[in-house]
């Protein structure tokens, strides 16, 4: 017996969400003045939220711990965003961008979800232009176009490497208007702490000010969680430093059920980690592999620089294995073949544990096109590298330098060293067709939720996702929620419900800050990572993630047992904001491996090692597998699965091919 | 690599706040200068000292959290360069480091090397934006925008309202950051309507904020992380100007 309904509309795939909008219930505007939402998370998902549900006429609260709601982490990504616009003339459709979401998710996302996506990325890209994001255009003045992996058309929309910083203060703008109105109340530095549930519906939420330390009780007549993912259980990983799960957790222990938690997305090209000391990883935008040729010395342990090895001792894995998408095979493709080359001893580098990613065939490549343009007959090769790099440093200027930041070395020079790194994460809380929890009254929108990815994200697919869920879903499913809401007053915050979660709330940050341990909260959470990278991370099997997680659970002990955190609770205390999301990492990190456990198959990002073709690809086992895990928690180590069976009515689940 | 720091260390708000010296050893170049500082703070922790308090947030160079002061340069030696990604290659060892938070008015320090830049959020939410609501504008492509605009527009709107501008500028000023945006809108068909009431608006709410003047000295571009050009200065003077010819 399933506890999950999914909602999603009936009739034809492609007139669903057209016959729900006409038909979904509205809110009068005179009642929207009366209702009031809270939105958790100010980046694409939650800017553009809270700026269209103000506009609306909604009353808006809007919470960030940043200092401000622009630098929210979608401002991070780099490489674009996608929409059927078919600019190109290239044969891109709806239906297409549909179905390259569906094939690269590995026939494991919710069709009418990822339709319906599909549907609003092309209003996405006018909106954005509408507000002013200076997207790249090509010299006629109209839009410019990339690739990106998992397709074969140029849909990806993009700002240089910036995609994201122009997309988000974009989001940011909009929402900043509704303040400057009045109709948002921005609560920056502010940390969402737990979810208030009155009569089975969410309320309201508990936040602590980080500044001063005081916790604050806010109602609202539903609550939205646009708090991003949870790849910070994995302590490296290309999140933010703040990034965390905390938000998504606790409406988790409150009866929101968790999707596919252990569909993590590892990043083919990130700088490799150089040392114990590191923070974090970087990224090097996918837009990249447009350009860049990925290769490893055909001989193992060559010593040789990149450049003294000739062409034909090079090794274009990629090309070689999957001749029709070659260098833009999806990310989870291209992240299992690195890691094959790496573990058998091709790798590069001082770590051995990295691949190339080489500029100069297509360096030289617009060169002459440059020469062309320009009518410059038999340029020497020296002219041609010259030419070639202009454009290329056009296209990802901003991206050389970082790389050149953080390794000293000009990737005009010698070629790029990368690896895999955690991203993304395709799960989360587990959300119905309107985008809300199994709390009802609770949504959960972009990367928090489950919804469109399936086991894996195409590149310029999280930016769609993020301002489709705020701009173009929420405004219209919320309705169907608060229409039923209107007679209901605000909830005074002295509620018991309120007073209650609060003391619970005060008794968890009274226990840590007791504990007085000796160990530092990163001490915990960098093992944490370490377990979780070696255990669930690219490759994953039985053994690996049983250990995991009881090597977790020991963990988890030793934390509330020995966490030393410094300063007061009545202050700023960067520590004790720390400690609170570790702490939810270590509960979350034993699910993520619970559920990789319990999916008996490869699948996208999730790769079993006990389950692959002979040619080391993924191998799903649709007859058992075809649904959406959703986690309900019991106790601190202990949850129900439930399962939404996905029915696939125009897409036949094939094995994914790329080559 | 052995270093001196020489940290501001200040409790809150309120407080009057004093350098503390603090001996750092055994960091390697390949660091970066915010992971020097993880390195110190777990080594405060483990003394079961206070941690140090500073802004950071995506460690690549692009959400504007970071914000030290060092050696009296914002985001330290390298040029067109956050704190966060400057690495300790860019120091000697035996070298003594002083790290200070942003120092102005409209920047209050909240603890250590933390400030308030809320005042910035402010100025763009008097006017930065285009007054567009969701909902169906028109194809993306009606309007052709000259590649030359949209770059120029483009390189406006890569500022990450970071502060450096207003830390390194001798009068505290915000024109570079209020220049940037307005800059970036004034140069695209889609920012016409506003243009003049923006300028304005925006040019209003930084006074408020208490920035000062713009004198022309330039730090503010030599320093920010983005190279945000003072031509941009130049162009939010004209429009400053024109809107008020206007009124």
């Amino acid at each position: 017996m399933t506890k999950l309904n999914s909602k999603i509309p009936e009739g034809e795939l492609q007139t669903k969400w057209t016959k729900y909008k006409s038909t979904v219930p509205l809110v009068n505007p005179s009642n929207k003045l009366n209702i009031e939402i809270i939105v958790v998370g100010s980046g694409l998902a939650g800017a553009s939220a809270a700026a269209s549900l103000a506009e609306l006429g909604y009353k808006v609260k809007c919470f960030c711990f940043q200092d401000s709601p622009r630098r929210a982490h979608s401002i991070a990504a780099q490489g674009g965003i996608n929409a059927a616009k078919n600019y190109q003339n290239d044969g891109d459709s709806v239906y297409r961008l549909f179905y390259d979401t569906i094939k690269g998710g590995d026939y494991r996302a919710r069709e009418a979800n990822v339709h319906r996506l599909a549907e609003v990325s092309s209003a996405i890209i006018d909106q954005c232009v509408a507000q002013g994001v200076p997207f790249a255009r090509e010299y006629g003045g109209y839009l410019d176009n990339r690739s990106f992996g998992g397709t074969q058309v140029q849909r990806t929309f993009y700002a240089a490497g910036q995609t994201g910083q122009q997309l988000l203060l974009g989001a940011y703008s909009a929402l900043a208007r509704q303040i400057g109105k009045g109709s948002v109340t921005m609560h920056t530095r502010h940390e969402m702490l737990d979810v208030v549930i009155i009569d089975g519906k969410a309320r309201g939420i508990i936040a602590r000010d980080l500044v001063s330390g005081k916790l604050e009780r806010h109602f609202g007549h539903a609550v939205l969680l646009c708090t991003g993912g949870y790849g910070n259980v994995f302590y490296l990983s290309t999140n933010a430093m703040g990034c965390n799960a905390t938000a998504i957790w606790k409406a988790h222990k409150k009866g929101a059920f968790f999707g596919n938690p252990c569909y993590t997305q590892i990043h083919p090209t990130c700088i490799p980690v150089s040392g114990d000391h590191q923070s974090k990883l970087t990224l090097m935008s996918e837009s990249l592999r447009n350009d860049g040729r990925i290769w490893v010395p055909k001989a193992k342990g060559d010593t040789r620089k990149p450049n003294e090895i000739p062409e034909e001792e090079r090794d274009y894995y990629l090309e070689r294995r999957y001749p029709a998408f070659g260098n833009l095979v999806p990310r989870d493709v291209a992240s299992r073949a690195a890691k094959e080359r790496c573990d058998a001893g091709y790798g590069v580098g001082a770590s051995k544990m990295a691949v190339y990613l080489d500029f100069a065939f297509n360096t030289l490549r617009y060169g002459q096109i440059e020469a062309n343009k320009h009518n410059i007959h038999n340029p020497s090769k020296e002219e041609l590298v010259k030419l070639g790099r202009e454009v290329i440093k056009e296209k990802y200027g901003n991206l050389f330098e970082m790389y050149e930041k953080i390794t000293g070395e000009n990737p005009f020079e010698v070629p790029m060293r990368i690896y895999p790194a955690v991203h993304y994460t395709m799960g989360g809380l587990w959300v119905d067709y309107d985008l809300m929890t199994t709390i009802p009254g609770m949504y959960a929108l972009g990367e928090a939720n489950f919804s469109d990815h399936g086991a894996n994200r195409l590149g310029a697919s999280a930016l769609m996702q993020g301002l489709a869920d705020g701009y173009f879903v929420i405004p219209y499913t919320i309705g169907s929620y608060l229409s039923t809401d209107i007679r209901t007053k605000a909830i005074s915050t002295d509620h018991p419900a309120f007073v209650e979660t609060e003391k619970k709330v005060q008794e968890q940050i009274d226990k840590l800050m007791h504990i007085k341990g000796t160990r530092s909260v990163d001490h915990f959470h960098k093992q944490l990572g370490k377990i979780m990278w070696d255990k669930c991370g690219m490759g994953r099997n039985e053994k690996g993630l049983t250990a995991a997680i009881s090597e977790i659970s020991t963990l988890r002990e030793e934390f509330w047992k020995d966490v030393r955190i410094p300063g007061g609770q009545d202050e700023m205390n960067t520590e004790l904001e720390k400690a609170m999301r570790v702490a939810d990492f270590l509960e979350l990190g034993e699910l993520m491996c619970k559920d990789a456990l319990h999916r008996k198959e490869s699948c996208g990002g999730h790769f079993r090692e006990e389950y692959q073709t002979e040619e080391g690809e993924a191998k799903r086992d649709d007859d058992n597998f075809t649904y959406a895990a959703a986690w309900e928690f019991k106790n601190v180590g202990e949850w129900e699965l439930n399962k939404e069976d996905l029915n696939y009515q125009v897409v036949h689940p094939s094995q994914r091919s790329y080559k | 690599m052995n270093l001196t720091l020489k940290v501001w260390r200040q409790k809150n708000e309120k407080d009057k706040g004093a350098f503390v010296t603090y001996q750092v050893d055994g960091i390697s170049h390949e660091m970066s200068f915010l992971e020097m500082f993880d390195v110190l703070n777990e080594r405060l922790i483990q003394k079961n000292e206070e941690p140090i308090a500073f802004d950071h947030d995506c460690r690549e160079g692009i959400c504007g959290m970071c914000s030290m002061f060092i050696n009296g340069r914002a985001h330290g030696p390298w040029t067109r360069t956050t704190v966060c990604q400057l690495h300790m290659r860019a120091f000697k060892d035996g070298e003594t480091i002083v790290i200070e938070p942003w120092r102005a008015k409209g920047f209050p320090v909240l603890k250590d090397l933390m400030v308030d830049r809320s005042a910035f959020d402010r100025i763009i939410a008097a006017g930065g934006f285009v007054s567009v609501n969701t909902g169906n504008p028109q194809d993306a492509n009606c309007l052709p925008v000259p590649k030359h605009d949209a770059d120029e527009s483009f390189s406006a709107a890569s500022c990450i309202g970071c502060g450096a501008c207003v830390a390194s500028c001798k009068n505290s000023s915000a024109m570079l950051f209020v220049a940037a945006k307005v800059s970036q809108l004034a140069l695209l068909p889609q920012g016409q309507v506003e243009r003049k009431q923006r300028a304005l608006s925006m040019v209003a709410q930084m006074d408020a904020e208490g920035f000062g003047n713009c004198t022309n000295t330039g730090s503010c571009e030599a320093e920010c992380p983005k190279g945000v050009s003072l031509t941009h200065i130049a162009r939010l003077n004209r429009e400053y100007l024109m809107a008020n010819i206007a009124e």
